[in-house]
Formats: C-alpha cells, sequence, structure tokens
C-alpha cells in the first residue's frame, strides 16, 4: 500500500521551482515544472548535506546552490560534478488542487 | 577595524593530519553557515543564468589576447614588445583565473558546453588540473578556511612574506601547480588530493594532465628548435610575467582573516575596485557575497552587494587600503600568529554568532 502525504497546494509552488518538505525526520525537495507537472526527490545533495530546495531549477534539473553539482529532478541522476550520485526520487501527484508525494519505500 | 591577541596553538595546514579530523569532530567541516536574509524569489532572478555578459566579455578577452599577443610577436626583439606583452600577461596570467573560477562554479555561461569550454582553456593557462581544482574548489566552499580541511588556503600563518612576494612573480606558484600537473601525468594522485577527489574521477585527472603536460612539452621544444623565447612568452611564461594581478586580487579574499569559523564575514573580504581590476577579476572582489551565495553569477554580484551590505562589513574603499590592513595584520602575525584581523559589522547587521565561531575562539584563548 502507498503512503501519500500531502505537501501543499499546487499554487504554492511557482512553475519552474522547488520547495522544501521536512516529513516524518527526512527532508524532501518537491518540483513543479514549467509544465505544470510535479516531482519529488530527496532534498539534500548526495555530494554534500544542502538542501537542493535553495537552488536553482534550470528545465529539468536541480542545481545545488553550494557546488552547482545538478541532477535531472525527473529521474534522480546526476549531471555534473561534483555529484556522482543519483537522487531518490518519489512519486507525485496532484489531488483535488493538492500535492501529495509517495513515501513508500523513503528510509 | 580591530584585532584580537591570544597565545598561538600551532597549525597543521595538511588534510591528512590532525587538524582535519578535529575540525570534523568540532561540527566545522560540512557545516551550517551564515546567510544573510535575501527573499527566495528575489535570489531565484539573481541565480540567473544568462549568457550575453560572458560571451561579451569572453569575446573581448580573447580579442585583446589575439591583438596584444600579436602584436608582442610582431615587434619582438624591439622595446616596441614591452607593452604589448604587458597586455598579454595579465589577459593570459591573471584574467584565466577568474574566468577558470567562474566557469568552475558553472555560473558565467547558461550554456554548459561554453562553461566548460572556458574553463579548459583557463584550467591549462592557469596550470591548474581541470579535475582535481574543480573537487578542491568545491572543498573549499564547503569547508572555506577550516584548517585541515580547505585545500584552498592561500595564506598560513605565521606568515613567509618572502614567499608571499614571489607569488607575484609566479614562484613558486608555478613550480608547485607543474609539480602536481607532473605528477599527476605519469599516474600518481597525492593523499591531499585523495582526500577529495573519489576513485571515478581521478583517471579523467591523469588523463587532463597529460595534455597539458604535453602542450607545455611542446612549447618547450619549439623553444629550443627556434632558439626562442617568444613561444615561452606566449604560452606559460605570462604566469610568470603576468600573473601579478591574479595575486594582488586574490591575497585580498581571505588574507589575514579569520580561520575556523562558520560566518563569511569573518573569513572574506568584500573589496571596492577600479572598473579594469574588477574586469579583469569578474567581479570577486565581492568576495563575502560570492562565498555566501556561490551560485550568484559574476555579473550579478553587484546588484547582491546592494541588497545585503547592510548586514555586511564594510567594504574596504580599495585595493591600496585594503591592503595596508591586510599588511599590517600580516606583519603582526610574523610574531604573534593567532593576531586576526576582525571586521566590524555595521549597526545595522545581525551580530556574530558565538556559538558558531567558538573553536577559533577557543584557540585564541589557547584551550582548544
Amino acid at each position: 500500500m502507498s503512503l501519500w502525504v500531502v505537501v501543499c497546494t499546487v499554487d504554492d509552488i511557482d512553475p519552474e521551482d522547488v520547495i522544501r518538505f521536512d516529513h516524518g525526520g527526512k527532508s524532501f525537495a518537491v518540483y513543479r515544472s514549467a509544465k505544470g507537472e510535479v516531482f519529488a526527490t530527496d532534498g539534500l545533495c548526495t555530494h554534500e548535506q544542502v538542501h537542493l530546495a535553495d537552488g536553482l531549477v534550470i528545465d529539468d534539473t536541480i542545481e545545488c546552490p553550494k557546488h552547482n553539482g545538478r541532477f535531472n529532478y525527473r529521474t534522480g541522476a546526476p549531471l555534473r560534478a561534483p555529484v556522482c550520485v543519483a537522487l531518490a526520487t518519489y512519486p507525485a501527484r496532484v489531488t483535488d488542487g493538492m500535492i501529495e508525494i509517495s513515501l513508500e519505500g523513503a528510509a | 577595524m580591530t584585532a584580537l591577541l591570544t597565545p598561538f596553538v600551532p597549525r597543521d595546514y595538511s588534510l591528512t593530519g590532525p587538524e582535519g579530523a578535529r575540525a570534523v569532530e568540532a561540527g566545522l567541516s560540512s557545516a551550517e553557515w551564515y546567510h544573510s536574509d535575501v527573499s527566495r524569489k528575489v535570489m531565484k532572478d539573481l541565480m540567473q543564468r544568462r549568457d550575453a555578459p560572458a560571451v561579451r566579455d569572453t569575446a573581448v578577452w580573447l580579442a585583446l589576447l589575439l591583438a596584444s599577443g600579436a602584436g608582442g610577436v610582431a615587434t619582438w626583439g624591439t622595446w616596441g614588445a614591452l607593452p604589448f606583452f604587458l597586455v598579454y600577461g595579465v589577459l593570459y596570467g591573471s584574467a584565466c583565473d577568474s574566468r577558470w573560477h567562474e566557469c568552475g562554479h558553472g555560473t558565467a555561461f547558461r550554456t554548459t558546453w561554453m562553461n566548460d569550454v572556458v574553463y579548459h582553456i583557463a584550467s591549462f593557462m592557469v596550470m591548474r588540473n581541470p579535475v582535481n581544482w574543480r573537487w578542491s574548489h568545491a572543498r573549499h566552499h564547503t569547508d572555506t578556511i577550516i584548517v585541515g580541511r580547505d585545500p584552498e588556503i592561500g595564506h598560513f600563518r605565521p606568515p613567509q612574506l618572502m614567499m608571499t612576494a614571489l607569488h607575484f612573480i609566479g614562484i613558486p606558484d608555478i613550480w608547485m601547480h607543474f609539480r602536481i600537473l607532473a605528477r599527476n601525468a605519469v599516474g600518481i594522485i597525492a593523499p591531499d588530493e585523495a582526500d577529495y577527489i573519489p576513485d571515478s574521477e581521478r583517471p579523467k585527472a591523469i588523463f587532463a594532465a597529460r595534455v597539458h603536460v604535453a602542450i607545455y612539452a611542446a612549447a618547450g621544444i619549439w623553444a629550443l628548435a627556434s632558439w626562442s623565447m617568444l613561444p615561452l612568452m606566449l604560452i606559460g611564461g605570462p604566469r610568470i610575467y603576468g600573473t601579478w594581478h591574479m595575486v594582488m586580487t586574490g591575497l585580498l579574499q581571505h588574507g589575514g582573516l579569520a580561520e575556523d569559523v562558520l560566518d563569511h564575514r569573518l573569513n572574506s573580504r568584500t573589496v571596492n575596485m577600479n572598473p579594469v581590476s574588477r574586469w579583469i577579476y569578474w567581479n570577486m572582489n565581492y568576495h563575502v557575497e560570492h562565498h555566501m551565495f556561490p551560485m550568484v553569477p559574476y555579473h550579478a554580484l553587484p546588484r547582491l552587494h546592494a541588497l545585503i551590505k547592510d548586514d555586511l562589513p564594510q567594504p574596504d574603499p580599495s585595493i591600496w587600503a585594503a591592503y595596508k590592513g591586510m599588511i599590517a595584520t600580516f606583519w603582526r602575525q610574523r610574531t604573534d600568529p593567532a593576531y586576526t584581523q576582525l571586521r566590524v559589522l555595521p549597526p545595522t547587521a545581525r551580530p556574530y554568532r558565538a556559538d558558531l565561531h567558538q573553536i577559533e575562539m577557543a584557540r585564541k584563548r589557547g584551550v582548544a
């Protein structure tokens, strides 16, 4: 059974932007693409313990605000040094104007 | 400015000595740093990437390099070559550093390949292995001037003033950098480098070093074959005769300021500079702002400075004024290495947090 958690309303995130969401002692980054799709990843960069929600969303990438490491936020794939390890991603959806993410499998 | 005067505990600046473990244990590594308040909306705007400013500046840079280099070649053997090489030397041996730096951060251009191309050209000019230094600089931003963690601390205490002066003519800087390139080229990664370069990146570092060394070898062979210094005036030599501007501005970044603190207002220096130096240096005179928000491109730093200046120490009004304060600090540190130039905050700023700086303060008291 999937554990869906409400994050915020859709309008709480600007298009092509990201917010930080803390839940159950863990930090997540929740994205809204320019087309209005929603995505979720771990909130901390895999290189250093830096919150990605302070970084810049450029097209499909999230850039770490400290070292310029970049990930594809749709897949979690690392795109640019100094990040080498992929970011965990989580299913996300919009239900009745609310963004929800599934935390099944979140450690 | 005021100063702190206290007993000194000798430091080990290597990354493999006891200071690194001490910094980790004390919570100084990968720590939370102080940031001035800037709203998300404004910060997003400041971080936006654009190609136009860096394309313009790079076109001007390359055009001036070509023109001054061609002038130097055409007048070689006469005094007429002197002004050409004065210009070429600084554009090659100094401006390369800021291009290396900004493109390494990936903030100069919006287009990734443009950042990468200029990064590799500038890395060659500044004699830095482009792989090693990408990782080294990431560590510098994680653990800025944290002794035992930051591989880019350029000023040790007590200071070696003669060596600092020699840096203005690239000595021992290029010797050190060339040794690193040569060592990497034969496949050796030093223990300090292994501390911040992941295993997967080391083959790339070795390959890049081999490319750099091969180009320098070709320039050397060309000079010998033509029995002329001209090839070395064009390739490699500017890191000696044109590096003074890079050292002049680079020393000001952190020289004489605090170690082992978690507030860039205490360990970095912002200096008002003339427009020519700012262009050569790509606005890195806003160094507190750069460290606090490293993803803000160089062309947006003046705007960032205007936004947060009331929360920062007053910038030094000129290079000259900044050197007066820094040299006085260096001089004092010869006999009192614990002496630190403390940047005084304006009344509008949030105060320094004693809890973030307890290690430095304890060390100054001689109890850490």
